[in-house]
């Protein structure tokens, strides 16, 4: 039986053809993906990671809510230009507690990963809610409502649950104490927490050779 | 030789094919009307006005949802609806469920749409929409299946013709990829957390990512070529043995390519590698179609001086042929170095989206609404004019953010002498001004053919009702015994 005898079947079976095709096209995401969601060192959080707490965690869900990521990526590439720009190129680890991940595709503006201590609290404050007051050539949107509108707290507890469930090690007194950490604060305190944080997961080993940035 | 079977007459419905071709119209119109204010946002940071609701960042999923499951998804069942009955010489099948999908998707995506703007975004490209849209779409597009596959179950023609299996592998491979995807754990109404983490979660979103464009832009408009293209230029497709072996090439092989999408990042190198690698392979199943098509074609040229449908769908395999030999490329990890973040990808999406999926869907459909109501087209004239029109949009669309991708790629990464950086990111982001306003004249103009196609069909279809065809006697040596 040749093959266009056999495909001949195929095409006159309607059955055949959809199994057809669902077998055919799982292939790669068998081969390819399925080893990666079960690849244990894609899950094995760096020295210094940590889960974020109640009010970061309150502020990356305000960047992704404000999609702050269709604009800055979070993703130092292994290239030497990436990392004397950024710093440290991004390692798996430290995004182990990152449901989703915020790697964005586009960089319209700069990279976010390693923003954590760059900028003081005040400099994030003034130039969230009008950029251009301290970069006069940025592109970047205000963020005026950030300052004005509360912080949520009734579905803090709701989130660290759900993320205990998933793995992330909440105890039950952070649990507790989390909508107290979110009461009487702007929804721009979380965002600012959130970003003053990021990238801290990983701190190069002193070397002592000196060239440890490769 | 039906009649012997039904004593009424059976007839197409093709009032739901209407219905869908004018609900892609609106959703092109408005969809494309929001990029080009993105567009203008990227010059005029202050022209959201300080509302959330217009900000970039929530616009811009706006934008692409609006485009690919507003526009293109009803355009895709549109075409898939009038193809299936034709090819099968029945009518379809639970015609309710079919209308009940036509009204539900669209309160779906204008629902989805509203959500973004309040801020619901779960951020994974293409899959920005929150769990309980998820659950809906997956119930819809589940009566999409039914409706298509039990159209297909009752044909009266045994085999089943090549757009079907295009149309069929949308349906069955989205549905896969949305539902592994979507895997989430809602802790409220209103949000929920990826059941990936980090690494894994971008994996999984860019090979859902990758192969929405692969199974939902390619895949599904390849349906359309392979259905209207024969029949707009009056003939059968050139060569159905190469259609056979490209179909399950590209089926077998798009499914690899998305780890291209991660060059250099934190994930394994060999499953990189691999991305690569199959996505050079994809090369050759996406050329072959290329070749079938334009062979089809080739000796109806004189066709093209007289239809302006036509000359989109030719026009639409030259981008289709371009867009798939530039990605390819820029999964080369050495040529990603340069283009990944850039505008450059920009720029290769819209190659894709406005040259290859908007210009078969504008054929198609300038094709299809005078057939559907039974009258010459409104203006050949003002057809003409979209036609040059979206040829120039897209045109400079597709230089301008080539340009700007590409001189931003190799700012990033230059170095001088003493090895420092030699420009500093807020230098190269400001000098993208000419370029962005490139873009932003590029997406008025074609916005602007656009509108006048939506005019044209307005004028065409104004009091006309859908004319209602009979499917026609079936050659029994075709015939399902």
């Amino acid at each position: 039986m040749n093959a266009l005898k056999l495909h001949k079947k195929l095409e006159e079976n309607n059955a055949l053809l959809i199994f057809g095709i669902l077998l055919v096209s799982s292939l790669g995401g068998l081969v390819q993906v399925l080893p990666s969601v079960y690849q244990e060192s894609l899950r094995t959080p760096e020295a210094n990671t940590r889960p974020y707490s109640a009010l970061e965690l309150a502020g990356r869900d305000i960047y992704i809510s404000e999609g702050c990521s269709t604009c800055h990526s979070q993703q130092i590439r292994s290239l030497v230009a990436e990392v004397e720009r950024y710093g440290p190129y991004s390692r798996a680890g430290e995004f182990v507690y990152d449901r989703p991940f915020l790697w964005g595709s586009k960089r319209t503006g700069p990279d976010l990963h390693r923003v954590g201590g760059k900028y003081s609290d005040d400099w994030h404050r003034i130039h969230l809610v009008d950029p251009r007051s301290v970069v006069p050539t940025s592109i970047m949107p205000g963020y005026p409502w950030l300052a004005e509108k509360d912080l949520r707290s009734d579905d803090i507890q709701a989130k660290l649950r759900g993320l205990r469930s998933l793995g992330h090690p909440y105890s039950d007194e952070e649990i507790e104490n989390a909508p107290a950490q979110l009461e009487g604060r702007k929804q721009i305190d979380a965002l600012i927490a959130y970003l003053q944080m990021l990238g801290t997961g990983f701190v190069e080993p002193e070397s002592g050779a000196g060239d440890s940035s490769e | 030789m039906s009649s012997e079977m039904t004593t009424q007459p059976q007839y197409y419905h093709d009032e739901i094919v209407k219905r869908l071709v004018q609900f892609s119209v609106a959703w092109a119109v408005l969809a494309m009307a929001a990029g080009v204010f993105v567009a203008a946002e990227l010059l005029w940071p202050t022209l959201d006005m300080g509302q959330p609701w217009l900000s970039f960042g929530r616009l811009r999923p706006l934008h692409t949802n609006g485009i690919i499951f507003g526009f293109g998804v009803s355009a895709l069942m549109a075409t898939a609806f009038y193809s299936v009955q034709r090819t099968s010489h029945v009518p379809l099948f639970a015609p309710k469920l079919a209308w009940f999908l036509c009204y539900a998707w669209q309160l779906l995506v204008l629902s989805g749409g509203l959500s973004l703007l309040a801020g619901m975004n779960t951020t994974k490209e293409y899959a920005e929409l929150e769990w309980p849209f998820d659950i809906a779409i997956a119930l819809l597009w589940v009566s999409f299946g039914i409706v298509f596959f039990g159209t297909i179950s009752r044909r009266k023609i045994r085999p089943i013709y090549i757009s079907n299996w295009f149309y069929g592998a949308l349906i069955i491979v989205i549905a896969m990829l949305h539902i592994v995807n979507n895997l989430e754990l809602p802790v409220t109404w209103t949000k929920s957390y990826s059941l990936y983490a980090g690494a894994q979660d971008a994996i999984v979103q860019w090979w859902y990512g990758h192969n929405a464009v692969g199974f939902l832009l390619t895949g599904g408009f390849l349906g359309m070529l392979y259905y209207f293209l024969p029949k707009h230029a009056g003939r059968p497709i050139w060569s159905y043995k190469l259609s056979v072996v490209a179909f399950w090439a590209f089926t077998y092989s798009y499914i690899w390519a998305g780890p291209h999408h991660l060059h250099y990042n934190a994930i394994p190198e060999w499953v990189q590698s691999l991305g690569m690698v199959m996505s050079l392979v994809l090369l050759a199943p996406s050329w072959a179609t290329l070749i079938n098509g334009v062979m089809t074609v080739s000796s109806a040229w004189e066709k093209l001086k007289t239809d302006p449908a036509l000359k989109f769908i030719v026009l639409s395999l030259a981008f289709y042929g371009l867009a798939t030999f530039e990605g390819p490329m820029m999964a080369i990890r050495s040529v990603n170095v340069v283009s990944h973040f850039t505008d450059w990808t920009i720029g290769h999406v819209h190659s894709g989206a406005l040259g290859w999926n908007a210009m078969i869907t504008y054929g198609t459909f300038y094709y299809l609404m005078p057939r559907l109501v039974g009258t010459e087209l409104y203006s050949k004239r003002l057809a003409n004019v979209h036609f040059w029109l979206a040829l120039a949009g897209t045109m400079l669309y597709i230089i301008a953010m080539w340009a700007a991708g590409v001189s931003q790629g190799l700012l990033w990464l230059s170095l001088d002498e003493t090895g420092e950086l030699a420009f500093g990111f807020r230098d190269i982001m400001s000098s993208m001004a000419p370029y962005y306003g490139l873009r932003l004249l590029a997406g008025l103009i074609f916005l602007g053919g656009t509108l006048l196609m939506a005019y044209n069909f307005y004028m065409t279809t104004r009091s006309r009702k859908t004319v209602k065809v009979e499917p026609p006697v079936v050659d029994p040596a075709f015939g399902v015994v």
